[in-house]
């Protein structure tokens, strides 16, 4: 059980939460409070759209320990429409083959199970943007 | 600076050793290194080793090597660079002879990791990447491998078949290795038609897991003309190490493996060398697009040109670029933490000419390069031929 661990991202897990970079404006996805391009302090929050694209994709069949029950399953590099790129799990999918520049949309699905009676651990996937939302 | 020779070697076969405890795959590599070299004693020993925690419930690897290859009292640790722990150690210990801080010391690659069930080791090794970002949404290591290569098809327009060359060469290479895990060839049509495990990588794209171990015995002119052993030493012209963000995510590039083309270029400088003086280049194919991006990094073709090494016979024992000559990750296996020094082991035995059938002719330079996770740690070593 990693208890805190889970509980001390759930601002990126659950919402997407970033930051922004004072000196040169670039999107951090996930915080590291230093800017990965500038070098600079980057401290302010920024939340992201949740919104971007397929940029690549695999789909799993050997799942290591503690994701089995969920194979197989498809994760992605997303590019977020602010810019960074991030890993997630695409879901929703139905009948949809998978494709690279895939429109998709960040939503709050279960990760896995921590053992027989753990915690539920929540965070982002990533669905087929919905034409409504568009 | 001064020389580090290599002044011995050691390996034992890469497979499932169920006979053989961790320490013991560890220590008969130093001490096979430390007859071949003709030493009855270390200043040091630098262990190259990932997982010895999670998979064998066992950390400290330093004292407890140096106690059982009979060197009690020396200063002893691991190093750990994921998949390129093993050349991770060999850079300590070639910064010890260098920096003059020690005069012999020996460097040994060891991993086991057959014992577990599978999935747990498939969760081990996923530790290699961001644990927050990248391991806790299901993505393992190959799944990684396989974004980056289902990017590579789309962008580069080339299809899963065209990677089967590098699949092919390296177990037509492994046959003649007694140390290899795979000794038998593969066809271009069983790679394509092989189970997939995270797609678009099947299982002949991917190395093997393994049990094993490598060791080296490095020291400095002085000592090894001392020795006068039989042995010619083969001298370490270049060691360089680089690192890229540890999450593919973050790169700024994914395509384009920028630690394994800042490690290569300090090596070739520090050589003194180009790229096309490379007699062979030992590179890490723990999966056919890892072989292909780091072909391009390190200046052998331009990018999206890697794959298309695989295809006209360059990269054979008779081509113009050799690679994986006694059957690389691929064939070998792939003992994370041991494979760097499995390389550099087999390096040497090409430079002495004992490379056996796959001997090539008269090679003079040899290129090691090491990769750990996904492209973040790179370890590039070239070797130089006895004089």
């Amino acid at each position: 059980m990693e208890l805190s661990r889970h509980w001390r991202l759930q601002d990126q897990r659950y919402r997407l939460v970033g930051e922004v970079c004072d000196t040169c404006g670039v999107k951090i996805f996930p915080p590291r409070d230093i800017c990965p391009e500038c070098s600079k302090p980057a401290q302010e929050l920024y939340t992201f759209s949740g919104r971007g694209e397929v940029y690549s994709f695999s789909t799993v069949y050997n799942a290591p320990a503690g994701y089995e029950e969920y194979a197989p399953y498809t994760v992605a590099l997303v590019k977020l429409e602010e810019g960074p790129v991030l890993t997630a799990q695409l879901t929703d999918l139905g009948d949809q083959e998978p494709e690279i520049g895939m429109p998709v949309e960040m939503v709050t699905r279960k990760l896995r199970t921590e053992g027989d009676q753990g915690m539920i651990v929540y965070g982002y996937k990533f669905r087929p943007a919905l034409a409504a939302a568009v | 600076m001064r020389d580090v020779l290599i002044a011995g070697i050691g390996q034992v076969p890469v497979g499932e050793h169920w006979e053989t405890s961790l320490r013991h795959l560890g220590a008969k590599a130093i001490l096979g290194a430390m007859e071949d070299a003709g030493v009855d004693r270390l200043d040091g020993l630098y262990v190259g080793n990932m997982l010895s925690g999670p998979l064998s419930q066992q950390e400290h690897l330093g004292a407890l090597l140096a106690d059982f290859v009979g060197q009690r009292g020396i200063e002893a640790l691991k190093v750990e660079a994921a998949c390129g722990s093993g050349a991770a150690a060999l850079r300590v210990g070639y910064a010890m002879i260098v920096s003059g801080l020690a005069e012999i010391v020996g460097v040994v690659g060891v991993e086991k990791m057959t014992e577990p069930r599978g999935r747990e080791t498939t969760a081990a090794l996923a530790m290699a990447a961001d644990g927050d970002y990248e391991a806790d949404h299901g993505v393992t290591f190959v799944a990684l491998n396989a974004l980056l290569m289902n990017r590579y098809m789309m962008e580069h327009e080339v299809s899963h078949a065209d990677f089967a060359g590098f699949a092919v060469v390296a177990h037509a290479n492994g046959v003649n290795n007694p140390n290899a895990m795979f000794r038998r060839p593969i066809t271009a049509e069983q790679f394509v038609r092989s189970g997939v495990v995270a797609s678009p990588i099947g299982l002949l794209d991917a190395s093997p897991i393994g049990d094993g171990a490598a060791a080296v015995i490095l020291a400095s002119r002085d000592v090894v003309r001392a020795l006068g052993g039989s042995r010619p030493p083969v001298r370490i012209a270049a060691s360089a190490f680089s690192t890229d963000a540890l999450a593919i995510h973050d790169r700024s590039d994914l395509l384009f493996l920028e630690a394994a083309a800042r490690s290569s270029q300090k090596a070739y400088e520090q050589a003194g060398i180009r790229p096309d003086d490379l007699d062979l280049f030992e590179l890490h194919d723990a999966f056919s697009i890892m072989a292909a991006l780091s072909l391009e990094a390190c200046g052998f073709a331009p990018r999206g040109g890697g794959v298309r090494l695989a295809q006209d016979g360059a990269i054979a024992l008779d081509g113009r670029l050799p690679i994986s000559t006694m059957g690389g990750l691929k064939a070998r296996g792939h003992p994370v933490g041991a494979t760097g020094l499995y390389q550099v082991v087999e390096i040497v035995q090409q430079l002495r000419g004992d490379a056996g059938h796959n001997q090539l002719p008269n090679p003079f330079w040899g290129m090691a390069q090491n990769i750990g996770g996904s492209g973040a740690s790179v370890i590039t070593h070239i070797l130089q031929a006895p004089e």
